[in-house]
């Protein structure tokens, strides 16, 4: 069993092993990274290619972006991802665009990694969960992974990809432990991995969610009311097709995510199944319109839980 | 120099308030590693010299921001100790309600515009306060804290360049522990330092001896004094020396031992209590006390913030917006 941290660190190491033109940069990271990602890349690869920045965000992303447009294949890490504030420009008007506007000359293949979410009572500067923002945008992959082998599969994937890819480490689930395989194969983007099958109703989610998502399952199935689960691990591309196949045979949907629930990823599932499966009942769980608060009663108190999915849950069940 | 009555009560202040900045930290850390503070938690033990010696030149009506490492700032400047301990504690009392907690305190009842969980982000932020103070034809001053890592963020060069294109009433203090996270500073910071970078950019700055709380006060007043009088910003270069971890998970074992013992060797409240002995300002006996006042203080702080309600989780849905 490995921890999902140490399934990306195993995940960047053969990619970096296979690959000199792969190499990381951000603060911290010939220290091993502030969870222990890139633990002894250091000793192995040395610091032309284990690149410990200045707090220089900014430079951070755009230097990745240049570096990509020379023919590496950057790992940037933005330590944490509300950082990535501090570098919007070059993400969004640099990195997303370079490809489109200059008629496709550009290849800006690199990784942008941001472990998000709530951890650790963090509060509102530390624990932020705005992938949609990133959906929403057009010329990058949007990555959200939630076990060790999808994460390390889909890693692989990024760091290969010649596209922009923004992965959404899920620090929560750094300890969860799970098999990963000897040789990292690369797992495509844009399919989603059905954790279990059902025919009561379709729940989909992703990255720190899931395992909250599981725990309301056992609480249905306890009732003799069975969830089909799927984890879209890809915000974009996204697995239409599997989510709008499954809505439609369950009748019943539940899109729930960490993230706030106004103007979620949520809303977008649930508008194309409404579009493309009419008739399905649908419903979404997310947090309140609400900054992190610090405290654990607060944070408590907005944050999704198992009991909140399975009210949703039951809600839908009875429309 | 001889300790004439009022500066000897000055001096007195200062060795105050560094011993109730070490005394609250190290009883936070404590309450942290107990499993009573939640979060990310960054104590200032060894730089408490920065924090008294600038804060004491100021007045109540002028501002500060500051930055994650920000307890001292916060208690130098005035902010209530219940409130805060409460506020690290996650309860309803602290300052913020319980929403913000070590890494975002605030207490704008004595000018302190909050703590910053972003590096650098409380430069542009003193700046423009301190515009508006100009704006509205006060004479209070801003004064920002930041760390060694903070120059190498964009808002550093934008922030100085501005405060002396408007030679707003603003210092900046930049403290220099040598150690951004779990790097040297050194190792990622190119050319000569802060000092250099202000004095392109149009603002004068000093260097002193952040660990000797005598010489960061005489340098304050005089740059608090010349902001005030209107000759635009000023930049505190203080050198001084993180003696814990960058966070309390964090044991920093990266730094050779022999460094840091020299360090506790020379920290600034045993230092400062050498001076004051030998000036003749203070008995040993009446320093210790100070010590122990101070830590009984945080340590009633602590136990009054474990007794104290948690936020009601009405709460969590309050102010997000003013209406
Ligand atoms: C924009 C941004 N990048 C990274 C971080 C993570 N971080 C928090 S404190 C810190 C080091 C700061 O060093 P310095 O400013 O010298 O302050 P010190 O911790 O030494 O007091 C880092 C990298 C952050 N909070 N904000």
């Amino acid at each position: 069993m490995t921890t999902l941290v140490e399934a990306l660190r195993l995940a960047a190491l053969q990619e970096m092993k296979r690959d000199p033109r792969v190499w990381v940069l951000g603060e911290d990271v010939a220290r091993g990274g502030l969870f222990g990602q890139y633990r002894g890349f250091l000793e192995k690869f040395g610091p032309d290619r284990v690149v410990s920045t200045p707090i220089s965000e900014a430079v951070i992303m755009g230097a990745g972006l240049g570096a990509a447009l020379v023919g590496t294949r950057p790992i940037i890490e933005m330590r944490i991802f509300d950082f990535v504030m501090c570098a919007m420009d070059e993400l969004v008007n640099q990195i997303a665009k370079i490809r489109y506007m200059f008629g496709g000359q550009a290849r800006p293949s690199l990784v942008v990694r941001m472990p998000h979410g709530l951890w650790r009572n963090s509060a509102a500067q530390h624990s932020q969960v705005l992938e949609a923002w990133f959906a929403h945008l057009p010329g990058v992959v949007v990555v959200a992974p939630s076990t060790p082998a999808d994460a390390a599969g889909l890693l692989v994937s990024a760091i290969r990809s010649d596209d922009p890819v923004l992965f959404f480490d899920p620090k929560n689930l750094f300890g969860v432990e799970g098999e990963v395989p000897e040789v990292i194969e690369p797992i495509p983007f844009g399919r989603v991995r059905r954790v279990q099958s059902g025919n009561g109703l379709t729940i989909v989610s992703w990255s720190a969610l899931m395992p909250a998502v599981q725990q309301a399952a056992a609480v249905l199935a306890s009732r003799g009311i069975g969830a089909e689960i799927l984890d879209l691990r890809c915000l974009w591309p996204w697995d239409q097709a599997a989510v709008v196949a499954s809505a439609r045979r369950t009748g019943r949907l539940l899109v729930a995510h960490e993230a706030v629930e106004v103007g979620g990823f949520g809303a977008e599932i649930i508008a194309c199944v409404a579009e493309h499966a009419p008739g399905v009942k649908l419903a979404r769980c997310g947090m309140p319109r609400v900054p992190l608060p610090f405290s654990p009663p607060l944070e408590e108190a907005i944050k999704v839980t198992p009991a909140k999915i399975v009210a949703a849950a039951d809600r839908l069940l009875a429309r | 120099m001889n300790a004439t009555t009022a500066n000897a009560a000055h001096w007195l202040a200062l060795h105050r308030s560094m011993c109730r900045i070490r005394a609250f930290e190290e009883t936070a850390l404590a309450a942290h590693q107990a499993g009573d503070i939640p979060g990310p938690l960054h104590v200032s033990i060894g730089q408490e010299a920065v924090a008294a010696g600038v804060c004491l030149n100021l007045r109540r009506e002028d501002r500060i921001t500051s930055n994650h490492r920000g307890h001292g700032h916060a208690l130098a400047k005035g902010a209530g100790v219940a409130g805060m301990m409460e506020e690290l504690h996650g309860r309803a009392g602290g300052h913020c309600g319980g929403k913000g907690g070590s890494m975002h305190i605030a207490d704008f009842s004595v000018g302190m515009l909050g703590a910053n969980g972003v590096v650098a982000g409380g430069i542009p932020i003193a700046v423009g306060a301190a515009q508006g103070l100009k704006l509205l034809g006060l004479d209070h001053i801003a004064v920002c804290f930041f760390g060694d890592g903070a120059i190498n963020r964009g808002p550093f060069l934008e922030g100085l360049n501005w405060a002396a294109l408007y030679r707003l009433p603003v210092l900046f203090v930049c403290e220099d522990n040598g150690v951004a996270a779990f790097t040297r500073a050194a190792d990622v910071t190119a050319g000569p330092g802060v000092v250099a970078r202000a004095a392109a950019l149009g603002v004068p700055a000093v260097t002193v001896d952040g660990n000797d709380v005598g010489a960061v006060d005489a340098a304050a007043a005089r740059l608090v004094a010349e902001v005030r009088g209107g000759a635009g910003p000023r930049l505190l270069h203080a050198q001084t020396y993180r003696h814990t971890g960058h966070t309390s998970t964090d044991a920093a074992a990266w730094r050779p031992a022999d460094e840091v013992a020299a360090a506790k060797q020379g920290e600034p409240i045993a230092r400062f209590e050498a001076r004051l002995l030998a000036e003749g300002v203070a008995t040993a006996a009446e320093l210790a006390a100070v010590r122990e006042d101070a830590l009984a203080e945080m340590q009633a702080a602590r136990a009054a913030a474990m007794a104290a309600p948690w936020p009601d989780p009405a709460t969590a849905f309050s102010d997000v917006l003013g209406a």
